[in-house]
């Protein structure tokens, strides 16, 4: 065996956001100058701050920046970068980035060339897998495209069938059939998100296991063919084939459950001759049946849940392996030690389908405590812009049981402080704390069958809320006003020589309003009023962003944060027991007068690209008839007729950037005769 | 440090009868201030239906959350409406206070159009004199949120109609003197009322609502002939685009007090006053509220006012100024929240010594530009050959001329006693205190009544000897009960305070708080920079 000598000092970052942090941090801690990479509208995002260098490579959009093999190869020799470490997503399952770095003699912290070609297209990876003995589902992966093929496969294989992008990953270009008839559809919507993700339409077919498990295996190869494996993750927990929770190890896996598939994912990574940091995702069925998936062929999202339970850094790992070292652990030192869980908080919209939402991130503060560790790419004033993945940390719990990993999640969730934009944070502590999940029963089909759950139940909590949130604004102004004061004398705070002042205040949430009038009785207490319920709230502050309130007794403790800019004291972020409230205070809002948009005008949902339009003026359209794709966060949003009508103007082009909110089309209804 | 030992056992019967009575006399105070509020909100759904806001929840949306607010002759009026004591309601038309917007300490005069649609009467204009004349003195923007019927037609007077025409000027003065005055039109302000948006700084009108016109329909109708419409004459629309009148149009109540807000926070109004930091302090050593059983409701009962005292300032630490001389009249060096100020009582009439003593420690407190409080409770200055021989008068005459003349703020509390030359010395209403407020308790008078009716018994009976015919004894005993009557009627500190003979009505429990923030605005006033000009700022 001949050592390979490819020591480097400094690796580029070619990647943005948590696992770009997440990389530097290994980096630094091995000695390596960092050099990150950034859009411009990346120039201040904490990955930047984060590394010893920082370059630009382009504008905004993914496709002038982060996807640009040359600009990033630019930028790694203007550095002098020895390495380019992809991270996930972007480069990072890219044969030809992986190639260009080998040609411009850096080192790519990754496999070869054609171990990511080979893995990264589905078809071939699969009839490669069938060839070697690992495990597959029935499918179709052949090189004819046409739909008359497909269907002919489909009908082959039997229904329910899965599209899925044979270039792809994440769910993008994914699509479940479960009936002949709906075939042509999900070919024609999975082919175009396929092309416009991964540069190819080509699709494979499977069949669809339903209700399966999602297990995967980590494996760690060095350049001398040593190939480990270090034991499963779960991720069955899934949402639109997007993983949403991930654990290790995996609630139903016994030890020769995962040695065989510990040994298949080895057996399928030293058969494509893979070195570094791989991982093999099968599907598990019910009666302990697994089936290859697919390889990613870099570093996972979910690799913390791994590395929580096996001690490793699988980041420094990878750098190891990059600069020639051998492995130095045998599969018989792996140990899983306790349980371990993710949770993907995502900017996102879990009562509007998920929709990937934006904003600046007005207040950040991870939560911490024993066993907790919160990978995050944000920080207070970052912005989650419509260019790039929603996900604003990875929230991640061990615990020497899977019940104390679970619930130091959901404690570590609870106390995450992330305000000014929509979350799925009550999503995932209402998933974590599901009793089917709890018991590990959780399969692929969870969130469909246990969401959205009913939200009747949380009146009392909104109704707390609200009386907490007026509490709290006034505190805010009285705190923003008096410090504008001359002499401010605290002693006199809420005090009138005649009649106690009551404090009006017009709260709105969710659309509803809520009047609040509350006095000031003095050292931290309220009296407040809303509706027939009336309350004695104290306020005992504990930092900027944390009070433990009580109402009539009952504690609660509250997060919030009063956002700064105009109007002022007109909004506040509170989080009572991981639920979210975002509450506008009416009465610091000037009245509007400008005219709002009624129910027949449609807005765009988010940002984004207007990618088709199927109607136009004067057109006669029906409820629910669709009008509009949407292209945004690199996936296809319908947008429906709001109401029976006439298009009375349509005010946007196909091709068009739209601004979340912009008015696209009109609506106007017709007149009942 | 020389902390107070108090004497004062709070279980003992006498601190419990003082509590109960003067607890009777805070209930009744506080009954009265609630009122006006009462009332004006029964007209809450009228307000809403016209998509207003009651006034005084204007008044509260425009003040910051949780500032203090010392309201100004919150009993003016009473007893002047109605002599039906349940009837009557303090206040008038108008609400007055010090209140802070946007951290600026102003003086804001509140139209409460939910009493009589908020026509002017004579003590809501006396009322709004004081609080303008205040605003001038404490050097703080002036706001004013108008929505009046105008004048009281059905109560004209002739003398009403002139004195009015200084609530006008003091507009001007304000302007002038450097003091932004602000006004918003809620609601109507015609006739005469139109001058208040015509000699303000900055008006900010309610779409809809606000009108300001000289003559309305009726009134143009009947002048000339015109007919013409609200809108026409003196819309909010009008003004803010036509005539000018109007610097800022609001689509409501709510939008043009956060305009308010937004005018007041722009002035950069505090950049101008600096203030030595406050020192940190200690809360009395004794609460405040015992207050009620310290002092007895009966002015006849005398009492050591360092009770009080202790119960006012820091730690209850003050330093006694000559304890042993003139030792019934009590002057201490304390503070209160932090702020240094002087402090004089009564533990008794003012005799010689009291008097010289007392004339010393105001042109000390000057010299060394102290604020100095005043805890009036004097039956007044001794009389007596032994005292007139002793140079009563020029003694006391001493002590009015340094109650006059000092250069320092003056804030006086009328804690029980008022009379005779005793209610001058120890700077009452007539000598015109920074600001003089009244405990309910409170009694003024330039004699007891008890007195009046036997001096005048006594006069009679002179006369008659001097005639030598005989008295009508039973004549005179009428007469005499009615003097007492007539006087004490009057000492009354609601009716005082209804009178105007002060600047509102405390708790006495609220003493330390009121003197603090009183304190703050006084040397506030005293500290800021104005830049005076010599018309007022001119509307163009």
């Amino acid at each position: 065996m001949t050592k390979l000598h490819r020591a480097f000092d400094s690796v580029l970052i070619a990647n943005r956001g948590e696992i770009a942090c997440r990389i530097i941090r290994t980096a630094r801690n091995m000695g390596l100058r960092t050099i990150a990479v950034y859009s411009d509208a990346d120039q201040f995002a904490p990955h930047v701050a984060a590394a010893d260098d920082a370059i630009r490579i382009g504008p905004a959009p993914v496709n002038a920046s982060y996807l640009l093999i040359d600009n990033i190869i630019a930028a790694a020799k203007k550095t002098n970068a020895g390495a380019i470490h992809p991270g996930y997503g972007f480069l990072s399952e890219n044969a030809e980035f992986a190639q260009a770095c080998q040609n411009a003699n850096i080192i790519f912290v990754g496999p070869t060339p054609d171990a990511i070609e080979l893995m990264g297209d589905k078809a071939r990876a699969k009839r490669r897998m069938i060839d070697v003995g690992v495990p597959c589902i029935p499918g179709y992966q052949g090189d004819d495209q046409n739909d008359q093929t497909l269907k002919n496969e489909a009908g082959r294989i039997g229904f329910p069938v899965m599209v899925k992008a044979a270039a792809g990953g994440g769910g993008k270009g994914m699509r479940l059939v479960t009936q002949a008839d709906q075939l042509s559809d999900a070919l024609s919507t999975a082919r175009s998100e396929a092309a416009n993700a991964f540069g190819s339409g080509f699709l494979i077919l499977e069949k669809a296991v339903m209700a399966p498990r999602h297990v995967e295996i980590q494996v760690l190869a060095d350049s001398y063919g040593h190939t480990i494996h270090l034991g499963e993750r779960d991720c069955s927990v899934q949402r639109r084939h997007q993983k949403v929770l991930e654990e290790a190890p995996s609630p139903v896996l016994d030890e020769t459950l995962r040695r065989k598939m510990g040994e298949a994912a080895v057996k399928a990574a030293q058969d494509i001759g893979y070195v570094g940091a791989g991982t093999v995702e099968f599907l598990l069925d019910s009666n302990g049946e697994f089936y290859f998936l697919e390889m990613n062929t870099r570093l996972q999202v979910e690799h913390p849940v791994t590395e929580l339970v096996t001690g490793l850094d699988l980041v420094e790992w990878q750098f190891r392996i990059a600069s020639g070292d051998a492995l130095s652990i045998l599969q018989e030192d792996i140990e899983i030690s306790g349980h371990a869980i993710e949770a993907r908080l995502y900017a996102e919209d879990p009562a509007n389908e998920f929709l990937p939402a934006t904003g600046n991130i007005a207040y950040w503060q991870a939560a911490d405590g024993v066993g907790v560790r919160v990978d995050a790419g944000v920080s207070t004033g970052s912005e989650v812009s419509p260019y790039y993945d929603p996900m604003i940390a990875k929230v991640i719990a061990h615990g020497p049981t899977r019940r104390e990993a679970r619930q130091r999640l959901t404690r570590a969730l609870k106390n995450t402080k992330c305000f000014g934009l929509t979350t799925n944070r009550s999503f995932l502590i209402d998933a974590l704390e599901n009793s089917v999940f709890a018991a590990g029963e959780a399969t692929t089909n969870f969130i469909e069958k246990h969401f959205p759950l009913s939200r009747s139940d949380h009146a009392d909590l909104t109704s707390n809320a609200v009386l907490v949130a007026s509490a709290l604004l006034f505190r805010d102004a009285e705190a923003k006003m008096s410090a504008r004061a001359i002499a401010p004398m605290v002693g006199l705070n809420g005090w009138s020589s005649a009649t106690k002042i009551k404090s009006p205040y017009r709260l709105c949430y969710n659309d509803t309003a809520f009047d609040v009038t509350l006095t000031s009785l003095g050292a931290n207490r309220y009296e407040t009023q809303l509706g027939e319920k009336h309350a004695i709230l104290e306020v005992d502050q504990q930092n900027e962003a944390t009070a433990h309130c009580s109402i009539n007794g009952e504690n609660i403790i509250t997060h919030f944060h009063c956002p700064v800019g105009a109007p002022v004291n007109s909004r506040i972020f509170i989080s009572i027991d991981g639920r979210d409230f975002d509450i506008e205070n009416l009465n610091a809002i000037p009245a509007a007068s400008n005219e709002q948009a009624g129910e027949g005008a449609i807005t765009a949902p988010m940002h984004g690209l207007l990618a088709e339009l199927f109607v136009s003026k004067g057109q006669s359209v029906a409820k629910g008839d669709r009008l509009a794709i949407l292209e945004a966060m690199k996936m296809q949003h319908e947008i429906f007729a709001s109401i029976d009508g006439e298009i009375v103007s349509v005010d946007a082009t196909a091709g068009d950037q739209v601004a979340a909110g912009a008015i696209l089309i009109k609506i106007e209804a017709i007149a009942d005769i | 440090m020389t902390v107070f030992r108090s004497k004062i056992d709070t279980t003992s019967a006498s601190y419990q009868t003082n509590h109960q009575e003067m607890l009777a006399l805070v209930e009744k105070l506080q009954e009265l201030n609630l009122r006006a509020p009462v009332r004006s909100a029964k007209r809450k759904e009228r307000f809403e239906s016209r998509g207003q806001l009651l006034p005084r929840d204007r008044l509260v949306r425009l003040l910051d959350p949780g500032a203090p607010y010392f309201e100004i002759s919150n009993i003016a009026g009473y007893l002047q409406d109605t002599d039906d004591e349940e009837k009557s309601i303090p206040g008038s038309t108008i609400m007055s206070g010090i209140g802070f917007i946007n951290g600026v300490r102003c003086t804001v005069v509140t139209d409460d159009s939910g009493i009589k649609a908020g026509a002017m009467t004579v003590a809501g204009g006396y009322r709004l004199k004081r609080a303008q004349e205040i605003a001038l003195q404490q050097k703080t923007p002036f706001v004013h949120l108008v929505e009046s019927a105008g004048g009281d037609l059905l109560n004209y007077t002739v003398e009403g109609f002139i004195a009015g025409g200084s609530l006008f000027a003091n507009l001007a003065r304000l302007s002038a003197a450097g003091l932004p005055v602000i006004s918003i039109l809620h609601g109507s302000s015609t006739a005469g009322g139109a001058y208040m948006p015509g000699l303000s700084d900055y008006v900010i009108a309610v779409k809809d609502r606000g009108k300001a016109f000289l003559a309305g329909p009726p009134l143009l109708k009947a002048a000339t002939g015109e007919i013409a419409t609200d809108e026409e004459l003196g819309g909010a629309q009008m003004h803010a685009t036509v005539s000018g009148l109007a610097e800022y149009l609001a689509e409501d109540d709510s939008e043009a007090v956060l305009i308010a807000r937004e005018v007041v926070g722009r002035l950069g109004w505090n950049r101008h006053c600096t203030i030595a930091p406050t020192p940190s302090f200690h809360e009395p050593e004794f609460d405040p509220d015992e207050i009620l059983g310290v002092v007895p409701v009966d002015y006849k009962k005398p009492y050591d006012v360092r009770e009080v005292i202790a119960r006012v300032v820091d730690g209850s630490d003050f330093t006694d100024f000559k304890p042993g001389f003139g030792v019934s009249t009590v002057c201490v060096h304390a503070e209160v929240y932090g702020m240094p100020c002087g402090l004089i009582g009564n533990n008794g009439p003012i005799d010689p010594d009291g008097a010289v003593k007392a004339a010393q420690f105001f042109q000390l407190c000057d010299q060394s530009d102290t604020p100095i409080v005043f805890l009036q409770n004097t039956t007044g200055y001794l009389v007596g050959k032994h005292y007139e021989q002793g140079g009563m008068i020029k003694h006391g005459s001493k002590m009015i001329q340094a109650t006059t003349n000092v250069g320092v703020p003056r804030i006086t509390f009328m804690i029980g006693a008022s009379f005779g030359a005793g209610n001058y010395g120890m700077c009452g209403r007539g000598y015109d205190p920074d600001f003089c407020v009244t405990w309910p308790n409170a009694s003024t008078g330039v004699m007891g009544g008890e007195q009046a009716g036997q001096v005048m018994t006594i006069v009679a009976e002179g006369q008659a000897a001097a005639k030598g015919v005989d008295v009508n004894r039973e004549q005179l005993a009428m007469q005499e009960k009615m003097l007492a009557h007539l006087f004490d009627r009057q000492s009354s500190a609601f009716y005082t305070s209804g009178h105007m003979l002060d600047d509102g009505m405390i708790d006495p429990r609220d003493t330390r708080k009121t003197l603090a923030f009183l304190l703050a605005t006084v040397s506030e006033g005293r500290q800021r920079t104005v830049r005076p000009n010599s018309f007022g700022v001119a509307r163009m």
